[in-house]
This record gives structure tokens, C-alpha cells and sequence, in this order.
């Protein structure tokens, strides 16, 4: 549906990267090629040194939880034949999440790397340097998961829209209906929000 | 590598002038050499890829402007991009002119401060960043006076710009853009053969073109070093396909072709501005978006040329008003990959001064 006006079909270099490193592809799309997990790094090797491919830049690199595994999405970039190349790969524990590091292939891994396993709690087999980015040493858990702050299975985020719909309005409450001292009981912050967290 | 003493350990930052924002570096140095170095960012980490998970998409917009703050329109345009291909909608022409005058003018905002910074860095110390701070804020104040801000300027939409510029926008655009290039001419005048930037900036930080982009470097550091990558022409959006300008490239690949690039930068985003000015057509600027955009199930990888480069939007949605995960691919962090390698076994000066022509903005790199 959306590609960009460069990105070369999934289904094209599926077909090309199947023969050259059988048992490698997984699945295929329009948009993009999966590629099997421990075979990531020698696809993305391939996929640099072949002349009709030349990925030759790793734009961006960057994580995607699915509750029950989660998704590497790699774009790679070919500056002489201006082609973008969408791989992606699955990671299927969602425990103790594991992967090649691309780094061997592209330097430009090095601080990308670190920031997923720092928001997403991927670690990447081989990578030189991997320490937290953003956040310090012994933080707790590993923010961008869907499951931080023990919310379980729900997504968080919008599940629709305030005022959405028109035929059962959102209630709106009347600042001034509210009692003038708050109820001490409210006052509680509500459960499995710090506790869990830190746990 | 073998020293001459023990080494010792230098604290830079966070909060030092040449470090540019909340940025520190813990140096080992063997005498004034560098022997290893290590970036520690995140002062400015607020999280906002997970805040954006909870947030409808044009509630997004806002989180843009805040990344990287001295770029804040080309923070909205890319992800007003993104998200129109992901959910579909048109743009009207007149929105489209109005976005590149609009990333144009941030461009040369941006490149002169960071070309000002990077001076300042160098050892003259404020003078030519006053100066070039003299045109931003007539950039600024064209700003202010077409939506109410000067750095999180919020103005793209999904589907448009947010106003139409007031009347006295137009004239006073055209002054600017009439009096741009002796400005320019200016700057190169004092700076580009003066002796001692030359002394402190040339074959200082070089990067290799193969490096370069291995190392996924984008913008004004890639294209110091000679490779001529600029999405602007190599996957035009907006209007970019019909207006004529030039990618400006190194050939060392230095601190001083970059400074160059920059300048030259600004040079091309002002015949932009004005081909853009004679050619904008009457129009509305926006169309009507519903105001739950519920995308279709799917992704995109959306992507703008910003001031320090490749700036992508990674959306995946899952059919619902707010994204499933909103990933800011960052030029600021991503350009960075070199430092480490470019910064040992040069002196602690030269060091400096590579960092600021790589040009970071902390609100970005943190997020």
C-alpha cells in the first residue's frame, strides 16, 4: 500500500536473495522480505555486495513488539541505483529476545543497535559496545515494550477517540459537580503503577 | 596504542559550550591526544516514541517540533509526509510551495547556527555566530508572524499548513531573501580564507566517502565527503521535483568542507525560496482530514532531508487513531557513529571542532 516511490519490491529481491542463500527468506510482501533470524546478517551481506542490489547504507534500523514476539525492520539504501530495501526479520522469544548484530556489515549499527536494546531489550550477539543509550545501568525493564509498567496483553494508546462517536457521547464532567475536598481514598496513586515497575 | 604517560580521564559536559546542548564525553588522554572516548546522551531522553503510542497522529505533530528544536518545520514536514502516504490524503499545491518556503527558510535558520557554532568552536569566539544569528532571527520573526511561534512552530498539518501567512509576510520574505545572498557573501568573505580557521579546520576529522556511508552517515556530513545524496533530488517530496537547485559536495571530506556545504546550502535554499515565491499558486492550503485519522493496517517508512539529514518517520499502524509504534529514525544520533573513531589519536581541539561540523542537536539524538 504505501511504498515510497524508491523501494524496490519485496517479492523482487525475495526471489534473489532465495537463490543465493537458500532456507533464508521466510516470507515475502509486496513491501518488504523476512528474513529467518540467524541468517540476518549474511542477507544483509548479500544484499550489500550484489551489484543489482548495492545496499550499501543501513538507514534505519529499529524495533517493533507484537506482545508475543518481536519484529527488526531494517531499511537499506542503495545511493548509486537510489533503491530502498525493507528487510525484516522476527524475533520469536519475547523473554529474552536475541539477534545478530549487524555491525559486522554496517557501522552505522553501532549507536542503532544500542538504542533497541536499550528501549526494547533486544540483545545483539557480537555488537562491540552494547551498553543502555538513553537510559542508565539497573533502569527497570525496557520502556518501549508493550508490556512495561505490567499493563499485560492491553495495548496502550487510543483504542478510539474521544467524541468520537456522535450517538453515545463521552461524559463530560462538570468541574463544578466535583465535591470541594477530594476523597482521601482517591488520593491513592492507582495499583501496578510505581510497584510493579521498580519490582 | 602505547603512551607516553598514564592516560587520564577528561569530563566534557553535559553542560560546556562546545558540546552543543546536554551532551558529555568522557575522554582518555594521553597528554593533549585522545586515547579512546565515550558519548553519554540521554539528559534530554523524554520518551517520546512511547508518548506517541497514546497520541493521535496529530497530536504527534507537536513531539517533532520538541526533537530536533532548531528544525522544528522539517521535523513536521516529515512526519506530516509519513503520514499522509500511510493514510492516503492529497495535499493542495499551494501547501505543498508554502512547505518547501517553509523548509527552506528552517535550512538556512538551521545551517546558520550551526555553521555559527561551529566558528564560535574554532576559536572566534561569538562574532560570527552573532552575525549569522542576525539573519536567523529575521527568519525567526517571519515565523512568529505566520504561526504565532519562532522554534516549536507547529505549523504543518496533515493534509496542509495549519494558517495561511498573513499579508505582511510577503514582502517582508521578499527583503529577506533579496538581501540573503550579500549576507552569504559576507560570511565566506571573513571566513573562508581567513588563516586560522583554515589552520583550525582543514584536514581536521576527515571522513572517507566509504566510511561515510557505511557508518549510515546523512546530510551536510555525507555530502562533505563527496558523495552528492540529498532526498531532495533523489526522492522529491513536496514540490522539490520542479524547482531547480544543486547538491553543494566536498572533496575532502573535513571540517572545512563541511562548513562549506553548509554555506553553500544556504545559498541553494534561497533560489529556492524564490522560485517557489514567483511560482505558488492561489488555493486553499489545507484539505479536511477526519479528526480520528484511523489509518489502514500497515506501515511506512516516511523520510525528509532535514538540516543534518536523512530525518525518518518509521509508522506502523494497526487501524486504530493512534500509531502502534512511532520510531524517529534521528540524523543527529545516527551521524554520530564516527565520533569515537574520528576523535582517537587526534588532539582534544580538533576533537572539538569535529563535533560541532558533524552539527548534533540533543533534543534529537535524546528524544
Amino acid at each position: 500500500m504505501p511504498a515510497g516511490p524508491t523501494q524496490l519490491s519485496g517479492r523482487r529481491v525475495a526471489a534473489a536473495l532465495a537463490a543465493a542463500l537458500p532456507s533464508a527468506v521466510v516470507a515475502e510482501h509486496d513491501e518488504w522480505v523476512e528474513v529467518r533470524p540467524e541468517r540476518i546478517v549474511d542477507a544483509l551481506r548479500w544484499l550489500h555486495d550484489a551489484p543489482d542490489f548495492d545496499a550499501a547504507q543501513l538507514s534505519n534500523c529499529c524495533g517493533v513488539d507484537r506482545h508475543d514476539r518481536f519484529e527488526v525492520v531494517y531499511h537499506l539504501q542503495s545511493l548509486d541505483l537510489n533503491q530502498q530495501i525493507v528487510v525484516k526479520t522476527t524475533v520469536a522469544d519475547h523473554e529474552r529476545p536475541s539477534l545478530p548484530s549487524a555491525y559486522a556489515v554496517y557501522k552505522g549499527a553501532l549507536l542503532q543497535e544500542r538504542e533497541i536494546y536499550d528501549l526494547m531489550g533486544i540483545q545483539f550477539a557480537g555488537h562491540p559496545d552494547l551498553r543502555r543509550l538513553f537510559l542508565w545501568e539497573g533502569f527497570p525493564g525496557y520502556p518501549l515494550r508493550k508490556d512495561f509498567l505490567g499493563l499485560g496483553d492491553t495495548t496502550p494508546g487510543l483504542a478510539r477517540f474521544p467524541f468520537e462517536n456522535k450517538a453515545q457521547p463521552d461524559r463530560i464532567i462538570n468541574p463544578g459537580l466535583r465535591p470541594a475536598t477530594p476523597d482521601p481514598a482517591s488520593q491513592e496513586a492507582p495499583p501496578g503503577w510505581r510497584g510493579d515497575a521498580r519490582a | 596504542m602505547t603512551t607516553s604517560s598514564e592516560p587520564y580521564v577528561l569530563n566534557i559536559g553535559p553542560q560546556h559550550p562546545s558540546t552543543h546542548g546536554v551532551f558529555r564525553l568522557r575522554v582518555a588522554m594521553d597528554g593533549e591526544t585522545i586515547v579512546d572516548m565515550d558519548m553519554i546522551v540521554g539528559y534530554l531522553h523524554r520518551s517520546m516514541e512511547k508518548l506517541a503510542e497514546e497520541r493521535t497522529y496529530t497530536q504527534n505533530i507537536p513531539f517533532t517540533d520538541r526533537a530536533d528544536y532548531l528544525a522544528a518545520m522539517s521535523g513536521n514536514l516529515g512526519l506530516c509526509l509519513a503520514v499522509e502516504r500511510l493514510a492516503g490524503v492529497e495535499v493542495p499545491e499551494r501547501a505543498d510551495y508554502l512547505r518547501v518556503i517553509f523548509a527552506e527558510l528552517q535550512r538556512i535558520a538551521s545551517h546558520a547556527m550551526a555553521n555559527g557554532t561551529l566558528v564560535s568552536d574554532a576559536g572566534a569566539w561569538q562574532t560570527p555566530l552573532l552575525y549569522m544569528f542576525r539573519e536567523r532571527e529575521k527568519i525567526l520573526d517571519l515565523f512568529e508572524m505566520t504561526c504565532g511561534a519562532r522554534l516549536t512552530t507547529n505549523y504543518m498539518r496533515i493534509g496542509g499548513v495549519a494558517f495561511e501567512p498573513p499579508p505582511e509576510f510577503w514582502p517582508a520574505l521578499r527583503e529577506l531573501v533579496d538581501e540573503l545572498p550579500d549576507r552569504i557573501d559576507e560570511y565566506a568573505e571573513l571566513l573562508t580564507d581567513n588563516e586560522i580557521f583554515l589552520a583550525r579546520t582543514r584536514g581536521v576529522g576527515v571522513i572517507s566517502a566509504e566510511d561515510a556511508i557505511n557508518g549510515s552517515l546523512t546530510g551536510p556530513a555525507l555530502r562533505g565527503s563527496g558523495v552528492p545524496w540529498d532526498l531532495r533530488k533523489a526522492e522529491p517530496y513536496a514540490v522539490y521535483d520542479r524547482l531547480d537547485f544543486e547538491i553543494p559536495v566536498g572533496r575532502r571530506g573535513d571540517v572545512y568542507d563541511r562548513f562549506m556545504v553548509r554555506l553553500e546550502e544556504t545559498k541553494q535554499s534561497t533560489r529556492l525560496i524564490r522560485q517557489a515565491m514567483a511560482e505558488i499558486p492561489e488555493g486553499p492550503h489545507k484539505t479536511q482530514i477526519p479528526l480520528a485519522l484511523r489509518p489502514e493496517p500497515g506501515e511506512v517508512y516516511g523520510r525528509v532531508e532535514s538540516p543534518r539529514g536523512e530525518l525518518g518517520y518509521y509508522l506502523v499502524s494497526d487501524g486504530s487513531p493512534a500509531p502502534y509504534r512511532f520510531h524517529i529514525r534521528a540524523p543527529s544520533l545516527i551521524n554520530l557513529s564516527l565520533l569515537r573513531a574520528l576523535a582517537i589519536g587526534s588532539p582534544l581541539p580538533d576533537a572539538v571542532v569535529t563535533l560541532g561540523s558533524i552539527d548534533i542537536v540533543v533534543g534529537e539524538i535524546d528524544r
